[in-house]
């Protein structure tokens, strides 16, 4: 009975989607009142209606009803209650359907803290969300039904992919999700400023929060997806470039130039064009992301679909939706009026130079990822891109990027004085000599690239804080002013510097750990030591454990460091018994910012075990800095200016003071 | 400056970074790629010395040997041709004997193929996708198991 509410809840929602794709933009191409405020209410329904929708798909994952195909395809009785929950998301139908549920909270944020925008703009927003949500629900209908009922019911489900059954996986997907649609908001206000054929520093100004809010959870989706192939798939790696992954990461790379691009606007009221163009080619890579990550062309962990019918129609969307925003685009954009002029030479400049390695660099991805689709498409060969070739396109434009950015915040608005700017960063230069000059110094001359790369990521550290340092202008007003005027600035500053020294972070962590980590792979045998780093392993040889849904053989290793024992770690070879699968549990111990990463492979009859063994110096640095960056985006979301139900002057000056 | 001379700077600018990424793009394209390969295509020949390929095939039953400290030798076939491999390291949790399996590396001019890096699929219904398809290429494809 739920399972049919939750059917019917889904299939009324599609029918309002309709509705909402085509009288709010009428309406606003009216003035028709009335017909625009249909808009925010049917917004707030569709969400009702697939949140009801969703609740029932957990519901029957929660009572494990195996009347349902999906639950029966995706769980099983003994799965800890936890992963009965995050399996609804843990495959291809109920992954979609939270896809769709978060689209469908966005339009309805939208509805509810958008009262301000002008209330064309709002219902044609809120329309163009209707295109997007009715494609993605009839998707979900008519190819990738979660309530389709089997019957007669079996008496256990098939368990979910192991791999899967993690506390990463819960979080992973929705954060990610969140972030792929929510630049689904910033394409719909695209669209409708195409429609309306008008587009403002305002238009920027309530743009700008919502592509804040995406990249920040893209930002941590991508990190804990990385955190968590990094500790699951037990191979010691943080990034793969795997197309999957760089399905994900080419959004954020588009998504980062469009959160720069919009300041231009915002203060200048440049770069209009392209910013439109850039919030279109953002939602555009997070469907092309959707489309390598669902539709199976893809061999990977995320690929669940492998019914051709569901590639097609996704592919359908992706023809439509960018074929058709950027016909639009095409047509409408030469409306837009270009303003703002500047120098080369100014912030503006800096923020072309960002944007333009930004996106130069997310298509030197889009490249590598898609090239092997096409060839063996062409001509049926089949080849792989690796990081050999990402290394060496996608690296060289991390570059001048990485050495400029410490540049941007510094120059003037118009015209920008390259030299004063340079004056001031002399601080910052010269802890970046000394950084590398002692990694040269304490690592040898050999490894002079490492000691340039930790030199890059101390430069946009020093870089960021000299610029926050600058605005309160210690020297000129003293030290009491001059921190009254340090946290006096808007939240926004600080939200970039940390934005920006999060990058900084990333990279002395990516560095230090391709530099610098040892790895040893042996075959141990009980009471025997390894030495890694600082740090000697004893093995004490494997025990066998029991678990709700698999049977772990664990091996155990104390951790010495100069004689005395500092940690100890487990890891495991996890049989999950429902699907004879085996899995690896990586034992990992933290010390200070590096890491001990030690995963069991065959185990021999004597007792002994293959283990692979790694010291990685400063690698929580790679998750910390993205934690930093996501900090930053908190911090400049909470900025008065951009907070999204902010009142204008206008009407903060309309009520009276008491 | 002008505005002209401002636009033209930007196109400069523009220009200049897009040659590079081009120029990078396609040469690492021609160097960085590797190749798909099937035993039966191995035997035939005509690889250059050292280049690194992927070999995808099934892993013969019987063929794995584990040898000290994470050696491992096996064999790869299409059914048709088949290759050794040797590999020092992990396996994935997947890899087993009759199971599909796409190993990266370099054939040794004694014929032996030397693996860096091994891949099995996650999931245990799956195969690699170039597997199968190079399966299905020699008729000995079975369907999903």
């Amino acid at each position: 009975m739920i399972v049919e509410v939750g059917h019917f809840a889904l299939i009324l929602a599609f029918v309002l989607s309709l509705v909402q794709s085509v009288v709010p933009i009428w309406g606003a191409l009216r003035h028709d009142q009335r017909m625009m405020a249909v808009a925010p209410p049917v917004s707030a329904m569709m969400f009702l209606l697939v949140g009801i929708s969703f609740a029932a798909l957990m519901m029957a994952y929660v009572t494990s009803d195996f009347s349902v195909l999906n639950v029966v395809q995706n769980s099983h009785s003994a799965k800890p209650d936890l992963f009965k929950i995050t399996g609804v998301w843990g495959n291809h139908e109920g992954s979609l359907l939270l896809w769709v549920l978060i689209l469908v909270l966005f339009g309805a944020l939208v509805a509810a803290f958008g009262r301000n925008i002008p209330p064309e703009l709002r219902a044609t927003t809120l329309g163009v969300q209707g295109w997007v949500t009715a494609a993605f629900l009839l998707f979900t209908l008519v190819t990738s039904n979660p309530f389709i009922r089997v019957s007669p019911p079996p008496l256990e489900g098939q368990d979910l992919n192991p791999i899967l059954q993690d506390i990463g996986l819960a979080i992973h997907p929705p954060l990610l999700y969140v972030g792929y649609v929510g630049f689904s908001i910033t394409f719909s206000f695209a669209i409708a400023a195409l429609i309306l054929g008008r587009v403002d520093a305002a238009w920027a100004r309530w743009v700008r929060p919502w592509t804040l809010l995406a990249w920040l959870f893209l930002t941590l989706g991508i990190a804990m997806g990385s955190y968590w192939a990094y500790y699951e798939l037990g191979w010691g790696g943080y990034w793969f470039w795997d197309p999957v992954e760089n399905a994900s990461f080419m959004p954020w790379l588009a998504g980062t130039a469009l959160l720069h691009s919009a300041i231009v606007m915002e203060k200048r009221g440049a770069l209009k064009v392209w910013t439109v163009l850039l919030a279109i080619l953002t939602f555009s890579l997070s469907l092309l992301g959707t489309f390598l990550v669902r539709s199976g062309v893809l061999t990977s962990v995320h690929a669940f679909a492998t019914d051709p019918a569901r590639g097609t129609f996704i592919l359908g969307i992706l023809v439509v939706f960018i074929g058709g925003s950027l016909a639009l685009y095409a047509w409408r954009a030469p409306l837009l009026k270009q303003g703002g002029l500047f120098a080369p030479v100014s912030r503006e400049g800096a923020l072309v130079l960002n944007n333009l390695l930004l996106t130069v660099a997310a298509a030197a991805v889009f490249v590598g990822t898609l090239y092997p689709l096409a060839l063996e498409a062409v001509t049926g060969e089949k080849i792989s891109v690796g990081p050999p070739f990402f290394n060496l396109t996608f690296g060289p434009l991390m570059i001048p990027l990485l050495l400029a950015m410490p540049f941007g915040p510094l120059l003037a608005w118009k015209r920008g004085d390259i030299y004063a700017v340079s004056q001031r960063l002399y601080g910052a230069f010269g802890l970046t000599l000394l950084a590398t000059l002692m990694v040269v110094w304490f690592q040898g001359p050999q490894q002079i690239l490492a000691a340039l790369g930790i030199g890059a990521g101390v430069w946009v550290i020093a870089g960021a804080v000299a610029e926050i340092l600058s605005r309160a202008r210690f020297a000129d007003v003293g030290m009491s002013t001059g921190f009254r005027r340090l946290f006096g600035l808007p939240s926004s500053a600080w939200g970039a510097a940390f934005g920006h020294i999060g990058m900084g972070v990333v990279m002395l962590g990516i560095v230090a750990t391709e530099a610098f980590q040892e790895e040893k792979v042996l075959t141990i045998r009980p009471n025997e030591t390894v030495t890694i780093g600082d740090y000697e392993l004893a093995f004490g040889g494997l025990v066998r454990r029991t678990g709700p849904n698999y049977i772990d053989d664990v091996g155990h290793f104390d951790i010495f460091k100069g004689g005395v024992k500092v940690a100890e770690a487990d890891p495991a070879k996890r049989l999950y018994t429902a699907r004879r699968m085996p899995t690896t549990e990586a034992g990992i111990v933290t010390f200070g910012l590096s890491q001990v990463y030690v995963s069991i492979g065959e185990v021999h009859a004597d007792g002994g075990a293959d283990i692979r063994l790694y010291h990685k110096p400063f690698v929580t640095l790679i998750w910390l800095g993205c934690l930093v960056m996501g900090f930053g985006a908190v911090l400049s979301l909470f900025d008065r200016r951009l907070r999204v139900g902010a009142p204008r002057p206008a009407r903060m000056r309309a009520v009276p003071a008491e | 400056m002008t505005r002209k001379q401002r636009r033209l700077t930007m196109i400069a600018a523009a220009g200049s970074v897009l040659a590079v990424a081009v120029g990078l793009i396609l040469f690492a394209l021609n160097d960085r790629i590797v190749f798909f390969q099937s035993p039966s295509d191995i035997v035939a020949g005509g690889l250059p010395d050292g280049q690194r390929i992927r070999l995808g095939g099934l892993v013969a039953e019987g063929s794995v040997q584990r040898g000290e400290n994470a050696q491992v030798r096996f064999s790869v076939t299409d059914t048709v041709e088949t290759v050794d491999v040797v590999y020092v390291g992990l396996l994935p949790d997947l890899f087993r004997e009759g199971q599909g399996v796409v190993t990266e590396g370099v054939l040794t001019p004694d014929g032996i193929f030397r693996a860096d890096n091994v891949l099995a699929k996650h999931d245990e219904n799956y195969m690699p996708k170039e597997v199968a398809d190079a399966l299905k290429g020699k008729g000995v494809w079975q369907g999903e198991q």
